[in-house]
């Protein structure tokens, strides 16, 4: 995945001697998730999973890894929006409310 | 030596541009502007200037086009006028606010509709809060000097700006002056190769134009308020070190015109000031006490200067080439609200709207009707002046 990693040693600006000038700053800094607004998130029944892979295909974020042998999700895009659960013929992806279940 | 020409305020803004050695102009034509990117383009091909010319297909990618060569680092130049500069709207605050100092000109026309192509100053007033430095020059030489200072200001590390220079459409783009038109050496001597770490580098990659929320929004917005108050000495101090080189200088953010015992006054911007030093010479030699204020500079506003004068003048007129529906004209409300609490009595002359000339009498009946308030004679606040009917 070529997606910044949230970066959890970030310094946002603490001072005007830190702030960032005009609208620039550096790179490939996620300093927060980004996936601030999400109130379900899906969780994979890897057992009952056939690999695939329509998830992987439909996910409009992007955030579904398949390279593991596993399909896993990266909690710090998924917006929850549960395209992949609807997607999923064997229906072994559902949609847990947040902060009850792994994420 | 420098060398006089006989030029356009557009042809002398175009030798000013070719002087500062831009490396890229992006620019789409439009009346009363056209000549002057012409003027350009012949610089090019005449092999006078070395520049990249981006042609696009509208004024938004045109100013979407400075912004991006502003990011490589390049001295950018474009102009616009009217509809072209309304068009470019979105794009102004994006150059404002990520703080690249592109310069541009306005041939400064009516807004549609009715359809109209001739000067007043509605173009501009309407970008009023685009985070740009606004300028107004009165004439050619001084369209070309306010171009080379325009870059030195804008690309002050202090400012990081982008500058408008605002040019009255067809009353100077296109009306023909004797110009100085500097030596190559003298502009080198004065504005330096833009250099800035704000830019798109491989060595130092950054993200440029990135999404800041609630969290860092404001501070930004600050920063630019500073870099205008920055601006405020750095226009006066460029002026002064320009003078010094040329020999003319404008005078900062104001120019007065013989204030000194003045008890009348009217206030200005671009080509009118003109008119109005003629009907101020010959009032004087009647013995009428009337002076100018010339505003060059309308962001940053000259707020301390117009604070400093409240009680200074019995009487004192504003002449917008402009109007804000359902108020008044732009410049009479912000020069009245810093006059707030003096004692000068205040009118404000709405002129000039579409192209309408401004002659002579016109503003002589202006500074007779500031000797009428000065007799407390009662004056309507709002004018339309020099109307058919």
């Amino acid at each position: 995945m070529n997606k910044p990693a949230w970066n959890k040693d970030y310094q946002a600006p603490s001072g005007w001697d830190t702030m960032f000038f005009g609208a620039s700053n550096g790179v490939g800094i996620l300093p927060t998730p980004n996936s601030g607004f999400r109130t379900f998130h899906p969780v994979v029944d890897q057992d009952a999973c056939i690999h695939c892979n329509l998830c992987w295909i439909y996910c409009p974020e992007g955030c579904i890894e398949k390279e593991t042998g596993k399909m896993v999700v990266d909690m710090d895009y998924c917006k929850g929006c549960g395209i992949c659960a609807n997607e999923c013929p064997r229906k072994c992806i559902s949609m847990v409310k947040d902060g009850e279940q792994d994420e | 030596m420098s060398k006089k020409a006989f030029l356009s305020a557009n042809e002398a803004a175009a030798h000013g541009v070719r002087l500062c050695r831009p490396d890229v102009v992006a620019a789409y034509p439009i009346t009363p502007q056209t000549t002057l990117v012409e003027k350009l383009a012949d610089f090019l091909a005449d092999g006078e200037a070395d520049f990249r010319y981006m042609m696009v297909e509208s004024e938004h990618s045109a100013m979407a086009a400075a912004l991006g060569a502003s990011m490589m680092g390049a001295r950018t130049f474009t102009a616009s006028s009217s509809q072209g500069l309304l068009y470019m709207c979105e794009m102004l605050s994006y150059v404002s606010g990520a703080r690249h100092p592109v310069v541009m000109v306005d041939a400064n026309r009516a807004t549609a509709t009715p359809w109209n192509i001739y000067g007043d100053q509605r173009d501009v007033f309407a970008m009023r809060d685009s985070g740009w430095i606004m300028l107004f020059a009165e004439n050619g030489q001084e369209a070309l000097d306010m171009v080379i200072q325009a870059y030195k200001l804008a690309e002050d590390p202090e400012v990081m700006t982008p500058v408008m220079v605002n040019l009255d459409g067809f009353t100077l783009t296109h009306t023909y002056d004797l110009v100085e038109i500097p030596e190559q050496e003298e502009v080198d001597a004065f504005l330096p190769p833009f250099k800035t770490s704000n830019k798109l580098d491989l060595e130092d990659p950054k993200t440029l134009c990135q999404t800041v929320g609630p969290d860092f929004h404001m501070e930004g917005r600050y920063l630019q308020q500073q870099a205008f108050e920055k601006a405020k000495e750095k226009i006066a101090a460029y002026d002064r070190e320009y003078g010094e080189m040329t020999g003319r200088s404008y005078g900062g953010m104001i120019e007065e015109y013989r204030c000194e015992d003045a008890e009348l006054v009217l206030v200005t911007t671009g080509s009118v000031s003109g008119t109005t030093r003629i009907v101020v010479d010959c009032l004087r030699e009647e013995g009428k006490k009337v002076g100018m204020i010339r505003v060059r500079s309308y962001r940053p506003f000259p707020k301390e200067y117009f604070d400093s004068i409240k009680d200074r003048f019995a009487a004192m007129g504003v002449i917008d080439r402009s109007l804000s529906f359902g108020l008044e004209g732009t410049l009479y409300s912000e020069v009245k609200a810093e006059l707030y609490g003096g004692s000068a009595k205040l009118v404000n002359f709405i002129v000039g709207l579409g192209g309408r000339d401004i002659p002579k009498d016109l503003i002589a009946m202006m500074y007779d009707k500031l000797d009428r308030m000065q007799k407390n004679e009662a004056e309507e606040e709002v004018q339309f002046l020099g109307m058919r009917w």
